[in-house]
């Protein structure tokens, strides 16, 4: 293992995230710490996980949208930000294509995603 | 206050997630057996320096004037040689190994590397330029530049001009960049921001010019004997307190001992004495 990557691996293990086992279809929910002058609290959003990218490095990122108020929203988390309290699959969906960028053109009835219903959770996968 | 630098090696970028919630991005630099191989003086060469070593090289590929220096030296080949004016009373002895805490999280350094080469390159890479236009009667021209000068009158094209040509492979240094980590058990420098060069390229750092010298810089430098030095007595400090500890633990045991026997004395002749008593 080169360098960087020891380095990764190790600030991985110290940061002490549990990321859940999800993709591109799911629906996930996102606690996100939010600091108001002093005080902080945690935020939840919920949407669709329209893609991940840079794989589940420390680099990972994933894109959650949704629609707010008839509004399209699509807000893109760090995988092992600080500011992530938590997050957690609401639904699995089944769909054939790793990024989902369709369904901004989509609205209603046409952007909705069938549910997997027989999930297969990754072998040696922590949720 | 001119203290040494240090050659390290550019290892790669990555980023580190602050407890804020704050990415930063980092370059690793890596000082991989950074010692020093010579001295300049005043008296010999006319100014004060150090000259500085890294990595390892093969000795077979070393010539032969440069194993002497090394070997006069008593260092190991080095793979890169650099030289830090530094103040005379910041000479560091030939031999001497710096370490990564050289520098201290949250100071400013100046990196010098060779950046990448980018071959002939255009005026629109190479300067920026905006090239011409997309139609309007443009043809094949579109990324060249334009006017170079005026007419006649001067007749020449002024020099310096920034045209196309040669891009890149040249020294370049970075000032002001945040050290932000540094782990000397692997010889690692975290620096905010990139750094000039390939990755396993070399690069020098330096105290920041353009900022202060701070205060708790180390001089003449962060070296691995000193550490050495200071863990030793440390260790010493812990053995000599545990040899007290233990002093007094013994010293506390012998005297519960003696109690014990004391009691046990007491209770002997108790016990005879009550004999005694029942014999009468």
């Amino acid at each position: 293992m080169d360098l960087i990557a020891e380095l990764e691996a190790e600030q991985i293990a110290s940061l002490g995230k549990n990321v859940p086992d999800f993709k591109a279809g799911d629906t996930i929910r996102v606690g996100y710490k939010v600091t108001e002058g002093t005080r902080t609290r945690v935020q939840n959003y919920e949407g669709v996980c329209i893609s991940r990218k840079n794989g589940s490095g420390i680099a990972g990122t994933f894109t959650v949208r949704k629609i707010s108020f008839g509004e399209g929203v699509e807000r893109v988390f760090p995988l092992y930000s600080t500011n992530i309290e938590a997050i957690t699959v609401i639904r699995r969906g089944r769909v054939r294509r790793a990024k989902l960028y369709y369904l901004r053109s989509r609205r209603g009835k046409s952007a909705r995603i069938a549910e997997d219903t027989n999930y297969k959770p990754l072998s040696g996968a922590k949720a | 206050m001119l203290r040494s630098g240090v050659i390290a090696k550019k290892v790669g970028m990555t980023r580190l997630f602050m407890e804020d919630g704050k990415q930063v991005p980092v370059t690793v630099l890596q000082l991989d057996g950074l010692q020093v191989v010579a001295q300049r003086t005043a008296e010999k060469d006319g100014y004060s320096a150090v000259q500085l070593g890294v990595g390892t090289a093969k000795p077979k590929r070393v010539t032969k004037a440069m194993r002497g220096h090394f070997a006069v030296a008593k260092v190991a080949p080095k793979r890169k040689l650099a030289e830090f004016r530094v103040d005379p009373e910041n000479l560091i002895n030939v031999g001497e190994e710096i370490t990564a805490d050289h520098y201290f999280e949250g100071q400013f350094v100046d990196v010098c590397g060779t950046s990448i080469g980018k071959g002939f390159a255009g005026g629109m890479k190479r300067h920026n330029f905006r090239g011409l236009e997309a139609t309007h009667g443009v043809s094949i021209s579109h990324r060249s530049h334009g006017s170079t000068g005026q007419c006649q009158d001067p007749g020449k094209v002024f020099k310096g001009k920034k045209m196309a040509g040669h891009m890149g492979a040249a020294r370049v240094t970075t000032q002001n960049l945040q050290v932000v980590r540094t782990d000397s058990d692997r010889g690692l420098i975290m620096v905010k921001g990139a750094v000039p060069g390939s990755k396993g390229g070399w690069v020098t750092v330096k105290d920041a010019v353009k900022k202060p010298f701070p205060d708790n810089a180390i001089l003449p430098a962060a070296l691995k004997s000193a550490a050495e030095e200071a863990a030793r007595a440390a260790e010493e400090a812990a053995a000599q307190a545990a040899a007290e500890a233990e002093a007094a633990e013994k010293a506390a045991a012998e005297e519960a001992a003696a109690a014990e026997e004391a009691a046990l004395k007491e209770a002997e002749a108790d016990i005879q004495a009550e004999k005694k008593d029942s014999d009468e």
